[in-house]
């Protein structure tokens, strides 16, 4: 059934386009306009009118170019799918129910299609792993590099989300010096560093923090001045929701803004993925909800039992993007490798909150830090 | 982002101005024994004494309330220490050959112990002995001649210099040495050898000019200054200790190593002398050991004494601390527990008097001063007024109860004097009564219970400067211990000669560590208090104020409650005894708990008006009604993979891996430093440095000092320590019935709330009918960041804390607003967290370790009173964290308001000893004998306030110094004084300066505040703690449902039936 590849009469058609539609072994074919494809929740219910199965809940897919089923859940992935389609849409129902959320993926359909190898070799499916990958509302964040508009390129405020999992934070830090350059030479001042990652924990995993990254702010404290236990503590009384700020001691790595005005979510540099979403206001941002909870502002009647905060799950892919993408970035090798030029850490991050986005070259140029 | 908005808070200027009239910080004075002593002097006119320490420190003391403190530069040890009589100064040695020149001054309105000159000894390396220029080096001793214009410096090489006093400069010209003075000697005498170092300088009380010398060689001669000729020269050949003239100058005596003295004739013409007229040992005829300081008074009877110390026999008695006191027949051989440093007597100085006539024998010790009498017969020890040795055993807990009703003192008071009969010549026999106090009576008498590793709890009067002891309680005699035949033994041995006299109540032993006081609770008005200690122990108990003979019940609680899989590794429980006993009038005990397992008991709280007592141990807590003697409750707290918690105190293996660890620790951090050090240098070295490193980073460091990051888990060990309990009559249940509550904190960040049902009293009675207590678990919140929770307090609809128990009864304060909606403050170790009640929910919170990366010690509500405003007081929480710093924060806002750097973070049982007044003062521990005293209240401030008559010869007049020695600039411990968030003093006049002079402000700011400190709850909350998110279960739904649950429901089914509301 699937492996029709109709050139239907209308495709040529400009505006509209055809549509096949699968519920179970039942398909309903129509046409939809192609420029103004409409509302995910209009389409929601015209698929529910074709198949007769209204008040029935429903995952929707759909099959791209490659051949992998995705949902259609919302009107940007809808409008991808329509804007995507060459020439058929192909739509695949699965009642909510009896819902297999492991048919969404890579090569999803590509498997289906080899039913028929798959049947007459069959030791050869058994070998396959079975990869199950939840839904995107299903994801929570683990980690997440944000306020990247704000910071100087050669920081990097790393969010690390500690929640009941057995996975530790699994990370060590110490004293250290870091030499800068100020108006009067050469300075040494004493610093915290990442002196140890656990291997298997939760900073490690992140590929975000490194040993030897010196430690900048906990959660929007200078670490400036504290002692390694006081800093320690600041860490551990965090540590639920930890962002520490960070100077890399690899600077090879660094995510290079190609735009000031981006939002505070680290923006791929990669600008060929089309479907990337719009980076979410400031103030959406998970870091930002909790420099509230930091703060001592009071707010009222909070309930405590509201205080366990449930990750916010609309981020939840966005993060998981941002962490992917600063590995595409750091694979692509931005930054040369002797680049140097930094501003002074005491500089840092209040004074750019303060600042607006396009000062932020002045700063940079002020003053230049050597990483050792 | 956001969160440095709270930065941008502080610019209200007129919560700044408010902020100053409110809060200031000051250390005020250091009560208690100085620690580690050197020196000892007295002034006979002015009637002041000065003592001296090791870390340079320089203290007087005149009569109670009469304090100066001052503080070297240096931290040498005081060597020794003169008094310019009459002048208010003081000449100080210390081991750097430094001498210093102390006046008790008078400026800007306050006046202070201050050192003006010093005077350093030119050292010349390499020219001792060889030239013909003596070296000053090692000045011995110091000797003020003529009324103080002139010292004589004795040095090692048995040179004298002479130094002119008013400036501090050498007098070229009249150095005697030892050449000169072995011309006037017998050849045969001299045969070639040195006279060694000068022992010992004395001048003589007529004759100003002639000055008696010692050398070590055992040579002592009588020098005339003026004639530069030796009048008199006694031959002694013993090796010299000390030497002494008496007043007639007739007769000279001289201590020596052997332990034997001698008394040489002055007053005969043969000269040289060759032999004493007496010599005797003593202790003899067994070899004794040197007596180091010999002193010789005459009395009119003609009986004159010989003051000695050491001379003990070597080898059955060396190891003792004597001072003998010989008067015709009569010899006491006082026996000290500790060093003996120095000791004077008090006798006339006047020189037309012809006798000394001693009143008194003033001994300075390592540990404690001990004064005799000697106008008494047999010379009783005089109960020193202050200069308590605060450690007679050590501290192992303090509190602090404010405003203790008169009633209560006086009985306290009269309790003490039973115990410690006065003289007959009473209070008036303190002969170190210089200087006046002019400090207001206190308005308020603040009691410190301190609770000693013997069992003792020791009640000071802390209203005044002079901490002054009251009354003793001891625990151990309700208890069976082994060390009663101990002692029995020891004194049978001792009816032996020596006539030893145990002097002094310095005892570091402890008898049994078990009987250790860990928490103290007192009820002022019902003079009812609770002890807890080291085996569990939880003793209820009242005062009497007739001596009475009575059983006390014993009851048991088991606090596992059946939990199965843990041994309890630790000490036994004590055992008590059973019987009748026989108790003196004071506080006898009531009712004994025994907590088991026997864990040392880390929290206790008293509700005299419910008659209930809650404790807890590391294993779970327990409610008893002691007018019932039932238990109503006992909860355990372990978690259940806590094993840690049932191996008790005695893991040796864990506690010698983790001091390794930590001595390793500091290995590295030294290292570490050390290199910092280095770094300091030019800039060419700096790059070079970091040339260095760049080329080996692996050779660095190669295992640095790291810290591990991870978040407290469930199962640390003693997640079950119960920090704090917590009594408060509140809505627990619902918003419409108040009614009592207990609360308690666990080291894991739990809070249990019960709702407790008292029967009522009836009208007109205080006793409550004899109707069983009911307990029944109302709310359970665990803080999420599971940070040990520190302290609990329920503050009332106007964000007041409640009162004590039986304040807003008796109408002592203004009672508690009981329509507003109440709230809970839960202080952890790292947050403070405001909740509404009934219903559990977070209103104002501050994340103190997530902002400062400092950790809360000790927490305590307490009210501040406007130093503008007669009538202004602000109720604030004080914080005292593992830094050493205090700060402060309002209540219920939780905005931090100031905070002051107080202890040094290094001092950990500085910070661990810290207790927090009702009205924003404090004190902690600055050595195991002494307690500072600080103030963060810009009203409440309790310093020495005295004065001094004084007169310098040079301008001839008597100037009254009105001393003031506030805000002191010094701290002898060395601990800076330094204010990390000083309000800037634009606009508000100091107080403290203006009033030094003027008695009326000074009166006000003396009289601390009792009318509105009423207000405030004793919420001196408990010790060490931290905090997150929180589960709240509600375990009773509706009020209905709750009624039931008070009636029926057992806990476990309670529990079964709980909401988890999350």
């Amino acid at each position: 059934m699937n492996r029709g590849h109709r050139h239907g009469a209308g495709s040529g058609c400009l505006g509209t386009m055809e549509v096949k539609s699968k519920d179970g072994t039942e398909f309903r074919r129509f046409s939809l306009e192609r420029s103004k494809p409409g509302k995910f929740e209009e389409f929601y219910g015209l698929l529910q009118h074709v198949h007769k199965i209204p008040n029935v809940d429903v995952l929707v897919g759909y099959a791209d170019i490659h051949g992998d089923l995705l949902p259609i859940n919302n009107d940007d992935n809808y409008h991808k799918a329509v804007s995507t389609a060459n020439p058929l849409l192909r739509i695949f129902i699965q009642k909510k129910e009896e819902a297999d959320y492991s048919a969404f993926g890579t090569d999803t359909l590509i498997k289906k299609k080899n039913v028929l190898t798959n049947v007459l070799r069959p030791d050869n499916h058994r070998k396959k792993p079975h990869i199950v990958i939840s839904l995107p509302q299903d994801f929570r964040p683990v980690s997440s590099i944000i306020d990247v508009d704000i910071l100087p390129e050669t920081h990097r405020r790393v969010r690390l989300y500690k929640y009941g999992t057995e996975k530790p934070l699994g990370f060590y830090i110490r004293d250290g010096a870091s030499v800068r350059v100020t108006p009067h030479g050469l300075e040494k001042v004493p610093g915290i560093f990442i002196s140890r990652l656990v291997p298997g924990g939760l900073a490690q995993s992140t590929g975000l923090l490194a040993v030897n990254d010196e430690v900048l702010e906990v959660n929007g404290i200078e670490v400036s001045g504290k002692s390694l236990d006081q800093v320690t503590d600041m860490m551990i009384a965090n540590s639920r929701n930890l962002i520490i700020t960070v100077r890399p001691a690899n600077q090879r790595n660094n995510v290079v803004r190609n735009s000031r005005t981006s939002g505070s979510s680290g923006q791929s540099t990669d600008n060929s993925l089309p479907s990337c979403a719009p980076p979410p206001e400031p103030s959406l941002e998970p870091g930002e909800e909790d420099s509230d909870d930091d703060d001592i502002v009071i707010e009222d009647s909070g309930e405590p039992r509201q205080i366990p905060r449930a990750a916010p799950s609309a981020e939840s892919l966005e993060s998981l993007t941002q962490v992917e993408l600063s590995f595409e970035s750091g694979q692509n090798g931005f930054i040369p490798a002797n680049e140097v030029s930094l501003p002074p850490v005491a500089s840092g991050a209040r004074t750019e909150f303060e600042t607006s986005a396009p000062d932020q070259k002045l700063l940079e140029e002020d003053g230049t830090v050597i990483t050792l | 982002m956001m969160k440095f908005r709270f930065r941008r808070q502080g610019a209200d200027p007129q919560r700044e101005k408010l902020k100053q009239e409110l809060f200031a910080f000051h250390k005020t004075v250091e009560h208690g024994f100085p620690n580690q002593p050197s020196a000892l002097a007295f002034d006979p006119e002015l009637r002041i004494m000065a003592i001296g320490t090791r870390s340079g420190a320089v203290k007087i003391y005149g009569a109670p309330g009469v304090e100066f403190t001052g503080l070297h530069r240096d931290a040498a040890t005081v060597t020794q220490m003169h008094f310019l009589p009459g002048q208010g100064r003081v000449l100080t040695l210390l081991d750097d050959d430094s001498l210093h020149l102390w006046e008790i001054v008078h400026h800007d309105g306050c006046a202070h112990l201050e050192e003006a000159l010093r005077f350093q000894a030119p050292s010349r390396p390499g020219f001792d002995g060889a030239s013909g220029l003596p070296s000053l080096a090692h000045i011995t001793v110091v000797l003020l001649v003529a009324a103080g214009d002139m010292a004589a410096l004795g040095t090692e090489g048995g040179s004298i210099f002479f130094l002119d006093v008013p400036t501090l400069t050498l007098l070229e010209g009249q150095t005697l040495g030892p050449d000169e003075v072995l011309r006037s000697v017998p050849d045969d005498y001299r045969c070639g050898k040195a006279l060694g170092p000068v022992e010992s300088l004395q001048g003589h009380l007529r004759d100003p000019t002639k000055i008696l010398i010692g050398y070590s060689r055992g040579l002592l001669v009588i020098w005339n200054q003026a004639a530069r000729c030796a009048e008199r020269i006694f031959l002694g050949n013993q090796q010299l200790e000390s030497v002494c003239w008496e007043r007639s100058g007739h007769t000279v005596v001289s201590s020596h190593s052997d332990g034997s003295y001698a008394i040489w004739a002055a007053d005969t013409s043969d000269s040289p002398t060759a032999q004493p007229t007496v010599a005797t040992t003593p202790y003899g005829p067994f070899p004794c050991k040197a007596i180091n300081k010999v002193l010789w008074r005459t009395c009119a009877s003609g009986e004159h004494f010989v003051i000695f110390s050491g001379g003990m026999p070597r080898a059955s008695y060396g190891d003792r601390h004597c001072v003998s006191v010989l008067q015709a027949e009569t010899l006491v051989t006082l026996d000290f527990t500790s060093r003996v440093i120095d000791f004077f007597t008090v006798h006339s100085t006047r020189p037309e008097d012809e006798f000394d006539e001693p009143q008194a024998l003033a001994v300075l010790l390592e540990e404690e001063l001990v004064v005799l009498d000697l106008q008494t017969p047999g010379w009783p020890a005089v109960p020193a007024p202050y200069l308590a040795p605060l450690h007679s055993s050590a501290i192992t807990c303090s509190a602090h109860v404010a405003n203790v009703p008169a009633k209560l003192w006086a009985r306290i008071m009269s309790a003490g004097e039973q115990q410690n009969p006065q003289p007959a010549s009473g209070a008036s026999s303190w002969p170190i009564t210089g200087g006046r106090n002019l400090a207001q009576e206190p308005s308020q008498r603040g009691l410190l219970l301190t609770g000693h590793e013997d069992g003792t709890v020791r009640f000071w009067d802390a209203s005044g400067v002079a901490l002054r002891p009251l009354y003793k309680l001891s625990t151990a005699g309700l208890f069976q211990t082994d060390c009663e035949h101990a002692d029995s033994l020891a004194q049978a041995a001792e009816d032996d000669w020596p006539p030893f006299r145990k002097v002094g109540c310095f005892d570091p032993y402890s008898d049994d560590p078990r009987l250790g006081v860990q928490k103290v609770a007192l009820c002022k008005y019902t003079a009812q208090m609770v002890v807890a200690g080291t085996a569990g122990q939880v003793l209820v108990l009242e005062l009497s104020d007739a001596p009475a003979e009575q059983a006390v019940g014993v009851a048991s609680l088991d606090l596992l409650q059946d939990r199965e899989g843990f041994t309890w590794k630790g000490h036994e429980r004590l055992s008590p005894r059973l019987g009748p006993l026989p108790w003196p009038a004071g506080f006898q005990p009531r009712a004994l708990i025994q907590c088991l397992p026997p864990a040392a008991v880390t929290a206790v709280t008293l509700h005299a008006e419910w008659g209930l007592v809650a404790f807890g141990t590391s294993h779970g807590f327990g409610l008893f009604d002691y007018l019932r003697r039932s238990p109503v409750l006992a909860r355990c707290t372990l978690h259940p993979s806590d094993s840690l918690a049932m191996e008790g105190p005695l893991s040796r293996v864990k506690s010698l891996k983790k001091s390794l660890r930590q001595s390793f620790r500091r290995i590295r951090k030294s290292r570490a430093s050390g290199k910092k050090r280095m770094v300091a240098g030019s800039k060419l070295q700096e790059a070079n440095a970091q040339l260095a490193e760049q080329a080996g980073p692996q050779d660095v460091e190669v295992t640095p000092v790291q810290r591990r990051i991870e978040p407290r888990s469930a199962d640390d060990s003693l997640s079950g320590v119960v920090r704090c309990l917590y009594f408060a009559d509140t809505f627990l249940r619902d918003a419409a019935h108040h009614g009592p509550t207990m609360w308690a904190g666990t080291n894991s960040g739990s809070v249990f709330a019960y709702a407790l049902e008292v029967p009522a009293a009836a009208v007109g009675s205080e006793k409550r009918p004899e109707r069983a207590v009911e307990a029944v678990l109302g709310k359970e919140v665990q803080l999420m960041h599971r940070a040990p929770v520190v302290a609990i307090a329920v503050l009332d609809g106007r964000g007041r804390p409640l009162p004590e128990p039986y304040e807003a009864s008796r109408d002592l304060a203004q009672a508690p607003d009981m329509q507003g909606g109440h709230a809970v403050l839960i202080a952890s170790e790292e947050q403070f967290k405001v909740f509404t009640l009934p219903k559990v929910s977070a209103k104002t919170k501050f994340k103190l370790t997530a902002h400062e990366g400092c950790r809360v010690r000790k927490v305590a509500l307490a009210t501040f009173a406007s130093v503008a405003c007669e009538d202004y007081a602000e109720t604030c929480l004080a914080c005292l964290t593992n830094l050493g710093d205090v700060h402060v924060f309002s209540v219920p806002g939780l905005r931090p308001q100031v905070h002051y750097a107080c202890i040094r973070k290094e001092d950990i049982s500085g910070i661990a000893s810290c207790v927090f007044t009702r009205h924003g003062q404090g004190f902690y521990l600055i050595s195991p004998s002494e307690f500072e005293r600080f103030s963060l209240s810009a009203r409440n401030i309790t310093e020495p306030l005295c004065c001094l008559d004084v007169h310098w010869p040079r301008d001839a007049t008597r100037v009254s110094h009105r001393s003031r020695e506030s805000p002191k600039l010094n701290q002898a411990n060395g601990t800076p004084g330094i204010i990390l968030a000083p309000q800037s003093c634009d606009g508000s006049p100091d107080p403290i300066c203006k009033g030094a002079d003027t008695p009326e402000p000074a009166e006000a700011m003396l009289s601390p505040m009792s009318i509105d400190s009423a207000t405030s709850a004793d919420t001196t909350l408990d010790t060490t703690g931290d905090m997150t998110v929180e589960d709240v279960k509600d375990f009773l739904g509706s009020s209905e449902e709750s009624e039931k649950n008070l009636r029926n429901l057992s806990e476990e089914e309670a529990r079964a039936c709980a909401i988890l509301i999350k």
